[in-house]
């Protein structure tokens, strides 16, 4: 994080609790502010936005001050070169989709604004509905539009409120590769909040946990689900995210193999071509360790690596055991005899076996 | 010819004053309800019944303390004397006053409920596209709440058109003046001449039902939101 493009300081009191947080995030990238229903991160996300005024407040991109209470300093939204996209697409129901586009692009005014529009218009697949009305479009089409109508302005950061929660499974997944075409193609950082361990999955290039208004945990996101130090449910269960490079198709067996550093996993085959980037999504409960290369098993990933941490489970009966392989590492869940038998302890090298592996892009 | 000029001069006399009003009461009303439908004041639930009040109480209460506090010795009265206007009790902009302040509620609630219904959202959405507060109330608020509009110009000329206790209490029935439809019919019956008090009163039942049916087709178009 050497570049410091969004700075966060605020406290906000809430019904229960008090949203207080300290943040410098990346000016790069997709952060997810991820956290239960009711954790403050919608509230963080209005406070950035300048539609809620939190207390002893400094919040500051790329060196522009939004607000800083020390000196009563406070912008009002409209004033902040920020895109907002909300949970329900919000589009102005009296205007058409490129109504709706130019509403922010005229007020903005931003230089090259034609140029502006025309690229969010490219990059959100929306040129065949400039003519359309909210009414007509679906709900994935809408948040589409909302998404183009935020990037039209120019924004300095784009913020985004659960933009999917509104969707069903079939939108969702309609929507998502857009999302990911936003995550690689601006240069611009996006916050976006969910509770959806999928999309954080997805998505994420860094990492923010909320609880009850306090940060659980910061950072890059391969390395805070790896942290044993809070370990972050995120969905059912534990697991880290692997970034990785499809490097052989098997049509044979339709299996990809995905190279990562430190190791390589057999995948199903999702037709992703080889070279292409994926992310792969291990869960915890599906690793197991031995202390000899394991060879007559049905469990065909195995990697070679040394434990560097060891961290009891919600269980007594277990523990997390995270393991390095080369630059990545991995979290099994094993029970605490089995370490005990086995004899593992920090430093030992031991022979990772991944029962299953989810290809999350 | 089924109207004589006096009845001709009653109606046009009439359109006159609920055009008048209905623009008066867009200009006030549209602030007031925005006022209403947004603010944690205190002062909102006293405020809310006092416009309120016209709907509930006689015409004719109304137009009695119009009438004290338009003449010689009330306090709008004697303003407006001081101000070399005049009295305007029995003259045509007293009658202007008092029907504005009669169908004020019929103004402010479609305008109140439209403005409610649409919730902080759509200006926020504006706020985050870099519209100032007025812009986004002109550019969205205003525009989405259009039925609201609508539905309270048509209700506030439909009610003026209407009105008869507070017209008779502050205007008198001075002819070309203050004589709207209503006093002319009540004259007619009053000097048995039912003929004319016939063509008056069929004319105004035959404006009222296509107010209403209007205002339902407006409402099965628009969707929910109305009165």
């Amino acid at each position: 994080m050497s570049e410091q493009a969004l700075q966060i300081r605020l406290t906000l009191p809430r019904a229960d609790f008090a949203l207080q947080v300290d943040l410098r995030l990346p000016a790069r990238g997709i952060t997810v502010l991820f956290g239960a229903s009711g954790s403050g991160k919608t509230s963080l996300l209005r406070c950035v936005a300048g539609l809620e005024r939190a207390q002893q407040a400094h919040v500051a991109i790329a060196g522009e001050v939004w607000q800083d209470e020390a000196t009563r300093l406070f912008l009002p939204t409209h004033r902040r070169a920020l895109g907002y996209v909300f949970q329900e697409a919000s589009l102005f129901e009296h205007l058409d989709v490129q109504g709706n586009l130019d509403y922010g692009v005229k007020r903005a005014r931003a230089p090259q604004a034609r140029q502006t529009l025309q690229a969010a218009i490219e990059l959100l697949g929306i040129a065949e509905l400039l003519r359309r009305r909210p009414a007509q479009l679906s709900g994935g089409e809408r948040q589409r539009v909302a998404i183009a109508r935020a990037l039209a302005t120019a924004p300095r950061v784009l913020l985004l409120d659960e933009p999917m929660a509104a969707l069903d499974l079939a939108r969702r997944l309609e929507i998502m590769p857009w999302l990911e075409r936003l995550r690689d193609e601006l240069s611009i950082p996006m916050l976006y909040v969910t509770h959806s361990a999928d999309e954080l999955a997805r998505l994420a290039d860094h990492l923010v946990v909320l609880a009850r208004g306090q940060v659980q945990a910061v950072g890059p996101v391969q390395q805070v689900l790896a942290s044993l130090q809070s370990p972050v449910v995120v969905g059912e269960d534990a697991g880290v995210l692997l970034q990785g490079r499809v490097a052989e198709r098997d049509g044979d067996w339709q299996l990809a193999r995905v190279a990562f550093e430190g190791g390589e996993l057999w995948v199903r085959d999702r037709d992703i071509p080889v070279g292409q980037s994926v992310r792969l999504r291990v869960l915890a409960r599906d690793v197991s360790l031995t202390t000899t290369e394991p060879h007559h098993t049905s469990i065909q990933n195995h990697l070679p690596g040394r434990i560097d941490s060891i961290a009891p489970d919600a269980h007594p009966s277990q523990v997390l055991v995270r393991v390095r392989c080369g630059e990545a590492v991995l979290l099994a869940r094993i029970t605490r005899r089995a370490q005990a038998m086995l004899h593992l302890q920090l430093g030992s090298i031991v022979w990772v076996q991944v029962k299953s592996v989810a290809v999350v892009q | 010819m089924p109207f004589d000029p006096a009845a001709l001069q009653a109606i046009w006399l009439t359109l006159k004053l609920a055009t008048l009003t209905t623009l008066l009461l867009l200009l006030i009303a549209t602030p007031l309800a925005w006022w209403l439908a947004r603010t944690g004041s205190r002062w909102r639930a006293p405020l809310n019944a006092l416009v309120t009040l016209p709907l509930v109480l006689p015409p004719s209460v109304l137009g009695f303390y119009l009438l004290l506090a338009l003449g010689p010795h009330g306090p709008l009265g004697q303003l407006t004397q001081a101000l070399g206007w005049g009295l305007l009790s029995f003259s045509f902009t007293g009658l202007l006053i008092g029907s504005v302040i009669f169908s004020l509620p019929f103004a402010v609630q479609p305008l109140q409920h439209a403005f409610e219904a649409q919730g902080q959202r759509p200006l926020e959405v504006a706020a985050t596209l870099r519209a100032r507060p007025l812009d986004a109330f002109f550019t969205v608020a205003l525009p989405q709440a259009r039925t609201g509009l609508v539905t309270a110009a048509i209700l506030s000329f439909a009610h003026t058109v209407g009105e008869f206790g507070v017209v008779l209490m502050i205007g008198g029935n001075i002819p070309g003046q203050t004589r709207v439809v209503s006093t002319q019919i009540y004259g007619h019956v009053e000097a048995m001449e039912y003929a004319q008090a016939h063509w008056l009163a069929g004319a105004m039942v035959l404006f009222s039902f296509v107010v209403l049916l209007s205002l339902a087709l407006l409402k099965r178009q628009r969707g929910p939101g109305l009165p």
